[in-house]
């Protein structure tokens, strides 16, 4: 289990900005020094301002590590965030950034697992399972995954068409879009949903009854676990996990912000 | 390297210098490697073993007849936020070796918690009142999120050393590495020198 991390400083250089919601944007970097990650893992970046100011942040990648040659990071705009500030509004293609990685190795997942596994998510907390979702379908793992993402509307949800793409292509892998913002009545998007024109998706956010029904769905009781996103987000679907029976070590968990 | 376009938008200054590459953050985040460990404090016990040897136990009851020490400090997460002026209530490490009855040790420790997490710190950094069990913070009992009833608390050195849950400190003559430290974060971990990764 032992990882080491790639201790140098290295210039990485932006290749493409893109806007994946209002709030989060995709920024894929040029590694100079090639760097095997792992699934799950993150990277320090870090800005330096012209008085010698220095700001580090960890971003996770949400590319496949099938691709080592480049990264792809989703940064979302914090308010007041001067480094998501600064990705945001200045870093445009050919911008360098220094950066350090891969870092971390618990919240990772690999094929040769070959246990059933089920995600949780809750808004840009899709960025490391992001890359493990790529991972599995670029190695043609067959085993069966099932992914709840919880993100406030359609509009929120990062790479839903990839996504959707899939679920639709794979029959072991199951997704569930749980949305907590109600759409307006009488809205074009509720008419679609009353309809049952959307596909899988749920009015509400993720609770017992629905991780239980999605178990069902999957047809497997999952082994492995991975929930990121904010702190009251994880705590309470590990909380969810523990109480349908899945075992406290088989939960892995990342949080952000405070 | 500089960033030409970056300036960065410092928040209210510290009221004293934080370490290198930390920012200040005025919440408390919560971060761990799995799922909160809700702990009946009737059924709380720690142990401390110097050379594969009990020397003490504590239940949560003689844990606090002992002297309790407050501590007002700083603490500094290796993902880059610094919280300052943070209050905690708990007995030092000094304390419960003296109740056990024993010689102070040299060498390492390694801190093992409910859940499975440890971590690793030389002997002396837990000593001369630099480390404690702690179950208060800001004149509150210590939340299960933070690692209550009770954690370990190294304010020194970055936060994932004080371990939260905390079950047992093993006195050892040799060092090796716990949970985060076996996917090469720092053996020792000072955030004043920016010990984040092994080699730093």
């Amino acid at each position: 289990m032992s990882q080491t991390v790639t201790q140098t400083w290295q210039i990485a250089t932006v290749t493409s900005v893109h806007d994946e919601s209002s709030r989060v944007k995709l920024f894929t970097l040029e590694l100079a020094h090639i760097t095997p990650f792992r699934a799950g893992q993150h990277f320090d970046l870090r800005l330096t301002a012209p008085d010698g100011y220095q700001a580090q942040r960890s971003y996770s990648v949400t590319s496949s590590p099938d691709e080592p040659n480049s990264i792809e990071l989703a940064i979302e705009l914090i308010s007041e965030g001067e480094v998501s500030s600064y990705f945001h509004e200045a870093v445009e293609p050919g911008d360098k950034i220094e950066i350090r990685g891969p870092i971390g190795g618990h919240f990772t997942w690999s094929p040769v697992a070959a246990k059933p596994v089920v995600m949780i998510c809750g808004g840009s907390g899709i960025a490391p399972i992001m890359s493990m979702l790529r991972h599995r379908n670029s190695t043609g793992s067959d085993v069966p995954a099932l992914l709840l993402f919880s993100t406030r509307t359609v509009a929120d949800i990062l790479f839903r068409d990839e996504l959707e793409t899939m679920a639709h292509h794979d029959p072991k892998f199951h997704l569930v879009n749980a949305l907590t913002r109600i759409p307006t009545i009488g809205s074009v998007f509720a008419k679609k949903f009353e309809q049952g024109q959307i596909g899988r998706r749920e009015m509400r956010r993720i609770d017992r009854s629905m991780i239980d029904a999605a178990f069902a769905e999957l047809g497997v009781k999952p082994a492995r676990a991975y929930i990121c996103g904010g702190s009251d987000f994880v705590e309470s679907m590990a909380n969810h996990l523990l109480n349908a029976g899945m075992a406290n070590n088989s939960i892995r968990t990342e949080r952000f912000g405070p | 390297m500089i960033n030409n376009k970056f300036f960065g938008r410092r928040r209210p200054e510290p009221s004293r210098p934080i370490p290198p590459g930390q920012y200040l953050e005025d919440g408390f985040p919560v971060l761990s490697a799995g799922p909160t460990q809700r702990i009946d404090i009737a059924a709380w016990d720690f142990t401390i073993e110097i050379n594969d040897k009990t020397v003490g136990s504590w239940s949560w009851d003689s844990l606090n007849a002992l002297t309790q020490s407050d501590i007002h400090t700083d603490l500094h997460c290796v993902t880059k936020w610094s919280k300052q002026d943070t209050d905690w209530r708990g007995v030092t490490i000094d304390t419960l070796l003296a109740d056990a009855g024993v010689e102070t040790p040299t060498g390492f420790v390694m801190a093992s918690c409910d859940g499975g997490y440890t971590t690793n710190v030389p002997a002396a950094d837990v000593i001369d009142g630099k480390g404690l069990l702690v179950h208060t913070y800001d004149g509150e009992p210590l939340a299960a999120e933070h690692g209550g009833p009770v954690r370990l608390l190294i304010p020194h050195l970055y936060l994932w050393k004080s371990a939260k849950w905390i079950k047992s400190l093993k006195f050892t003559d040799q060092d090796s590495p716990g949970f985060w430290e076996r996917y090469g974060y720092h053996m020792y971990g000072d955030p004043w020198r920016e010990q984040r990764y092994t080699n730093d």
